[in-house]
């Protein structure tokens, strides 16, 4: 079975949710949407206070190349355009609105009837993903629409669709590819026509076995799309990796995937531009898992963005007694939030409740140079050796031995029998490293 | 609810930890330390305690009183230490050469040089070495084994199959007639031969390095370059001169070959971290056992070997680093 070829590492799956059909969660009375809920520039307000906006309005505008405009994800009044402290303690400028009747814009269509028939040019079609404010909802959020506007000399092959899901409890994408199974495969075929190509190839790992079954039997109706079941191993579904599994191409050092003819997209964001071409539905909703050990009922739940995270854990049979920590993302490269009241946005992919004893870290002890960080690494860098450096402040030495090229994953730190915080001084490293490389490019 | 906890990524870790890593290495030398009690009785028991006890003692009060650490032992490292030290003595050893030998081995070869995983050299190994140069006649005496021999002295000694080997070779005496007056490779394999304790058996080594596989607590690459490339400088001598070189096989079985090869070369602190580096680390110990075997004045090498391996170490992590993503041009 094809999967990529060095390093990875074999967490504990834990899908419990995998076999809760998709719920929606009602609409909160108060949203907090944040303007900046992608890579690249915040977007500028369009509303003021006092504005009375329905679902799926405009509110907030893409500024620059690297941005994406913000849509109202409920119908009411604007309270007020202020920083509001998102999950990881940060003031992000937000739009928050007190809700009323739920009133979607005349233009989308909110009928269930699947429409495959798509005429747009291609053009067209990358104009209405970035009008529509679509993002890579693998969790980068990097505007859509960015990726389809292919640089001078370069030309695209492949259009690859990431079902992989390999994070541990997330189920988000394997529900979406069950319910949602040919409005993604019109999705795919739509970006495969903005983007020019005729061949697609969806990757999903292979502990998801109905949805590669499902998916494959549509594949007669869409021309072009393949789908490939991919080895369970961690981090399968990280775009280079996914690249290499699917292709056998290797995405060089500090390039995009389109240096290698691909350009990489979540199965989510797949039905995401399904919505905003052929229903005319702006992104402002999404599934989300909400999952861990002590919830009552692990759920896949379909929110409106800037839902508080917990109204969701409400939803999945409300906060534990014994939590220690929440998650937002997977827990192998989510971020832990400390402001739980926070909204969530079209980049969380879930939210795991962990118990009081999951949530510490084990001791760490010194390094026995056991080598087994060098083994994970799907990069194939040296762990022990970016973090000694990073320690020891020795930044050129770390760029050398390619630093930039880590991508968090967290195999090393999980695999590290000595428990050390590798991934932290990568961080830091990466961090300095990179301010390094940008005051030497200026 | 209380307080939440707040950390980086990653929210998870694996089942691996440093104690159940050393534990297991235990565990493997368990089959080693069963053979040896039954072929050189109580006083290989005791050599083994002695040595266990001394290594956790001085572990214990060097880390409280010079490092100024956790002095805690749980890790189970000073355990391996001792044991692996013992595996290398003769169970004639006096208790307090023993001693001595684990006491340099914990102190000179670990904690002075910073405690577990800083150490430069096998803490067991540089023991041994200590006390083959300091007591060269007790650390060349070795009893014969007899099974399920409950004595406390040691009675008969002789030679080991390396050392008569070398001695006869010396005499200038042709393969052919020195062969006859070697063990068989039956008992060499069981462990019915004279050497240091947990040497001496090479199918209760191969039992405690199939579960160090099995565990995966080392990987092939050391122990398969370092055989095979004893196998394969051995088998060419032999081949070119049968009268003088004995066969390949005998090289495997003898002396402390696949007890270094399983159990020392492979400690993780003081091998390389790639397995590229690996396979040139045990093809560096080999090439060095042979040679001090073939031509060198000690009939054993492995020891020696080792150490002047574990040196290049850091040389060998810097030369070869793994293959990196991305580095390859696309075809």
């Amino acid at each position: 079975m094809k999967t990529f070829k060095i390093g990875g590492v074999h967490p504990n799956e834990n899908k419990a949710s995998a076999n809760q059909p998709i719920e929606v969660v009602p609409v909160s009375k108060i949203v907090f949407i944040p303007v900046s809920q992608h890579l690249g520039n915040p977007a500028k307000p369009q509303v003021e206070k006092g504005d009375i906006v329905k679902t799926g309005q405009l509110i907030a505008k893409g500024d620059g190349f690297i941005s994406a405009n913000v849509h109202s994800s409920v119908s009411g009044k604007v309270l007020k355009v202020e920083e509001v402290i998102d999950y990881c303690g940060i003031r992000r400028q937000s739009i928050v609105i007190e809700t009323t009747e739920d009133v979607w814009e005349e233009s989308i269509d909110k009928s269930a009837q699947i429409i495959t028939e798509c005429t747009l040019t291609s053009e067209a079609i990358i104009e209405k993903i970035n009008e529509n404010g679509i993002v890579g909802l693998g969790g980068a959020t990097f505007p859509s629409y960015v990726k389809y506007k292919i640089p001078e000399g370069k030309k695209p092959e492949f259009l690859i669709i990431n079902g992989v899901e390999c994070e541990p409890y997330l189920t988000a994408d394997h529900r979406l590819m069950l319910e949602k199974s040919r409005e993604i495969m019109v999705g795919i075929t739509i970006l495969m026509k903005g983007l020019k190509v005729n061949k697609a190839m969806i990757g999903i790992e292979n502990n998801k076995p109905d949805a590669i079954a499902k998916l494959s039997s549509l594949t007669s109706e869409f021309p072009g799309i393949t789908v490939h079941a991919l080895k369970v191993k961690y981090p399968q579904g990280a775009e280079k990796q996914l690249i290499k599994a699917l292709v056998n191409r290797e995405v060089p050092s500090g390039k995009l995937p389109m240096e290698v003819g691909c350009v990489v997209q979540n199965v989510g964001t797949a039905f995401a531009v399904y919505e905003a071409i052929q229903k005319n539905k702006p992104l402002f909703e999404r599934v989300v898992t909400v999952s861990g050990k002590l919830l009552s009922k692990p759920s896949n739940l379909l929110a409106r963005v800037g839902t508080p995270i917990t109204d969701l854990i409400e939803m999945a049979g409300g906060i534990p007694e014994d939590t220690g920590k929440i998650i937002i993302g997977g827990p192998m490269m989510g971020r832990a939030a400390s402001i739980i009241e926070a909204p969530i946005t079209k980049a969380t992919s879930g939210i795991l409740v962990m118990t009081t004893k999951e949530s510490k870290r084990i001791t760490p002890v010194s390094c026995i140079r056991c080598g087994k960080c060098i083994t994970v690494c799907p990069m194939g860098l040296e762990p022990y050796l970016l973090a000694k450096l990073s320690e020891a402040q020795m930044w050129e030495e770390a760029e050398d031995d390619r630093i930039m090229d880590c991508m968090e994953c967290g195999s090393c730190q999980f695999t590290c029998p000595s428990a050390r915080p590798l991934v932290d001084y990568m961080r830091v490293g990466k961090n300095k490293v990179g301010q390094i490389i940008r005051n030497r490019k200026n | 609810m209380n307080l939440i906890t707040v950390s980086g990524s990653p929210h998870l870790h694996g089942d691996q930890s440093v104690k159940k890593i050393m534990w297991g290495v235990v565990i493997a030398m368990l089959p080693a330390f069963f053979v040896s009690v039954w072929y050189f009785g109580i006083p290989a028991l005791l050599t083994i305690l002695v040595a266990i006890v001394t290594c956790l003692v001085a572990e214990y009060l060097m880390k409280r009183y010079i490092l100024h650490e956790d002095a805690s032992l749980s890790d189970g490292s000073a355990v391996i230490t001792g044991m692996l030290l013992a595996f290398n003595v003769p169970s004639s050893l006096p208790w307090w050469q023993t001693m001595l030998g684990a006491i340099f081995a914990i102190g000179v070869a670990k904690i002075a040089f910073g405690g577990l995983g800083k150490n430069l050299f096998n803490p067991a190994l540089v023991g041994r070495v200590f006390l083959l140069v300091s007591f060269p006649v007790n650390m060349t005496n070795w009893p014969v084994p007899t099974p399920n021999h409950w004595v406390l002295v040691d009675a008969v000694s002789g030679p080991t199959a390396l050392g008569s080997l070398k001695e006869s070779l010396a005499k200038g005496e042709m393969i052919d007639k020195i062969s006859a007056t070697l063990p068989s490779y039956q008992n060499m394999f069981m462990g019915q031969i004279g050497g240091s304790l947990g040497e001496v058996s090479a199918i209760a080594i191969l039992l405690g390095g199939i579960y160090l596989l099995y565990r995966r607590i080392i990987t092939w690459h050391i122990p398969v370059s370092y055989l095979l490339t004893v196998f394969a400088f051995t088998g060419i001598m032999y081949l070119v001169d049968p009268t003088h070189y004995i066969d390949p096989v005998f090289h495997i079985l003898a002396g402390g070959l696949m007890l270094g090869a399983f159990f020392m070369a492979t400690d993780m602190v003081t091998s390389p971290m790639t397995y590229k580096g690996m396979l040139v680390f045990g093809f560096g110990c080999g090439v060095l056992t042979v040679l001090i075997r073939l031509w060198g004045v000690y009939p054993e090498g492995v020891s020696f070997a080792i150490l002047i391996m574990n040196a290049t170490v850091p040389l060998i992590n810097k030369g070869f680093k793994p293959k990196k993503f991305g580095e390859v041009r696309n075809g």
